[in-house]
């Protein structure tokens, strides 16, 4: 399949990436690579198949929304890039 | 003696008769590590101070009884993509370079709750995307065995720890092939179990209906005990499973008389070396004469697991990385005009190469328009595939074949060229698939000395069986078996 410049971009913003035009040329070579290479399932009549997700039976689980863990605020804004007054700092998202 | 050497389960058991110290294996241990590791660079990050914590709380505990555990007071070591608390956990990505989780994978944390004691975080491909271990940020690992070598991926570190005899034992993660294909390459043991059969808990995801934790250890009974004890339900894994039949140990048995073995023809057609296949089918040849009724078969399906895995694990990727943006952890870029280009950078430069491919492609497979003809399709052909090897377990209790159409290639000769990476997972992929277990040991040497891996898979939940042929065949290679450097 040929990925085209605007596959690419469309891509790019699905997948939250901001390719170099070194890279971009790169990706487009790289999938349309691999998505030749997996045109090979196309041999499988599938018509009938039906699509399996969980290859065991599994069923949704429940439980009462009950909060079992403590308050970790402290340790967990220490990962935080930035934080302030006990909450995680992003850039300006509206004037 | 030279503790390094020892099994996990023979460490343990000098524990426990008082001939050596925890704090005495965990210096043997450390010592092995600061003087090898230079060159072959399996540790991400190390924790002397934190083990010889660990270890004089173990030994009180081991001599109050209780602690009664093989793995009582056994130094181990974690791939660095399951969370250790306050341990840097990076999953060998810039991304990741200064997160400190705040809790522990279960997995780790009931290897800690019997006294093993962690001594450190292995190295591994980024976000475990790779079968060579290079594509960490960390740095390539080198093979044991042939330092010019790959020690397979991505469990490369954990697998040539163990084979360097710097640590007895070490988790690793299994989402292709990354537990057994690096154990093949370094010439040591490892399970991937049956999907659900241990906790995914703390483990970093990459294709979350694939992965599985499972052990990297010295021999069989080592995979075992560790098995024994990471597995079962966890309340906070919802596809964890109930520990049925979980007394792994007593599966240990030289013993495969009456034991049905199917040998895939189809494994063995083409694209792989002939020494490994020599090998792979000499193993046959020693379980036959033990008494197993060994058959050959076509599994059928072979070539359509690579396309189909590879669609799955990377549309699964490319969910689950969306949560690295910058904002709670992890690495941020340092300069960016909106919330958008903070996460679009963030993201570009936090990422290695291999993972923006595949997060490129699932994000594709997965997009409107090409849904139903990548990602649905390749679920179909799950299906198939997982229908093949239900057919032959309805004739074979056990599927034995090779790991790997090669034996460690040598670093470089497969990152320039992905495909050609891939088609190393042809023995491997399917397994994760169909969710089945599958255990990888080492049953010869090919022409360069180079360990040539066994692998043989089992009926979901029946690790046991796996087991007994494994240990049948370890007691028949025992006297042919080496470490790297003999």
């Amino acid at each position: 399949m040929v990925i085209t410049d605007e596959i690419i971009d469309y891509v790019g913003i699905l997948a939250k990436l901001e390719l170099s035009e070194e890279e971009k040329a790169q990706a487009k070579k790289d999938m349309s690579d691999m998505l030749d290479y997996v045109e090979k399932l196309n041999e499988l009549d599938t018509e009938e198949v039906p699509a399996m997700s969980h290859t065991f039976p599994l069923s949704n689980v429940f439980r009462e929304d009950a909060v079992t863990n403590g308050d970790d605020r402290e340790n967990l804004l220490k990962n935080a890039p930035e934080e302030k007054d006990g909450c995680y700092v992003v850039p300006k998202t509206f004037d | 003696m030279d503790i390094t050497k020892l099994t996990a389960v023979q460490t343990g058991r000098l524990i426990k008769d008082r001939e050596l110290s925890v704090e005495e294996c965990v210096n043997a241990c450390m010592d092995s590590i600061e003087k090898q590791d230079g060159n072959y660079n399996c540790f991400v990050t190390l924790d002397r101070e934190g083990a010889l914590k660990q270890a004089k709380e173990v030994q009180m505990k081991i001599d109050a009884n209780e602690l009664t555990s093989p793995l009582a007071g056994v130094p181990c070591a974690i791939k660095d993509n399951m969370c250790t608390a306050n341990l840097l956990t990076t999953c060998s990505s810039k991304i990741l370079s200064n997160f400190v989780p705040t809790y522990t994978a279960t997995a780790v944390e009931k290897l800690q709750d019997v006294g093993a004691v962690i001594l450190g975080k292995t190295n591994m491909d980024e976000f475990a995307m790779g079968s060579t271990t290079e594509t960490s940020y960390y740095g390539i690992t080198k093979n044991p065995w042939d330092v010019t070598r790959v020690p397979g991926g991505s469990s490369g570190g954990s697998a040539a720890a163990v084979a360097a005899c710097e640590i007895p034992f070490a988790l690793g993660s299994d989402t292709g092939g990354s537990i057994r294909q690096p154990a093949a390459f370094c010439g040591v043991t490892g399970i991937k179990p049956t999907y659900g059969r241990v906790s995914r808990y703390g483990l970093i995801a990459y294709g979350s209906s694939l992965d599985q934790i499972g052990p990297l250890a010295k021999d069989v009974t080592d995979c075992a005990a560790v098995l024994e004890a990471i597995c079962g339900h966890d309340k906070k894994d919802s596809t964890s499973a109930a520990g049925l039949d979980t007394d792994f140990m007593s599966a240990l048995k030289d013993d495969v008389k009456g034991m049905k073995i199917g040998v895939p023809r189809d494994y063995f057609l083409s694209g792989i070396d002939e020494d490994v296949k020599k090998h792979v089918l000499a193993a046959a040849k020693t379980l036959e004469e033990k008494g197993a009724v060994v058959e050959e078969f076509d599994l059928g399906m072979v070539e359509y697991a690579i396309p189909a895995y590879y669609i799955i694990a990377s549309a699964e990727a490319s969910s689950n990385l969306e949560r690295f943006d910058g904002v709670k952890y992890g690495y941020r870029t340092q300069s960016f005009t909106d919330l958008h280009n903070m996460y679009k950078k963030t993201r570009s430069e936090g990422f290695g190469p291999e993972v923006k491919r595949r997060i490129m492609l699932g994000s594709f497979v997965l997009s409107s328009g090409y849904f139903d003809a990548y990602y649905v399709k390749a679920l179909k052909v799950k299906a198939l595939i997982k229908q093949a090897f239900d057919r032959a377990f309805e004739k074979y209790d056990v599927i034995l074949g090779p790991v790997a159409p090669t034996t460690a290639l040598t670093i470089g000769e497969s990152l320039s060229d992905p495909i050609k990476m891939y088609l190393g997972d042809v023995y491997t992929v399917s397994v994760n698939l169909s969710g089945l277990p599958g255990i990888s040991l080492p049953c010869g040497y090919d022409s360069k000395g180079l360990p040539v891996g066994l692998q043989l898979l089992g009926k979901a939940f029946d690790e046991k069986s796996v087991l007994r042929a494994a240990y049948s065949f370890e007691c028949a290679f025992a006297a042919e078996r080496r470490l790297p450097n003999e």
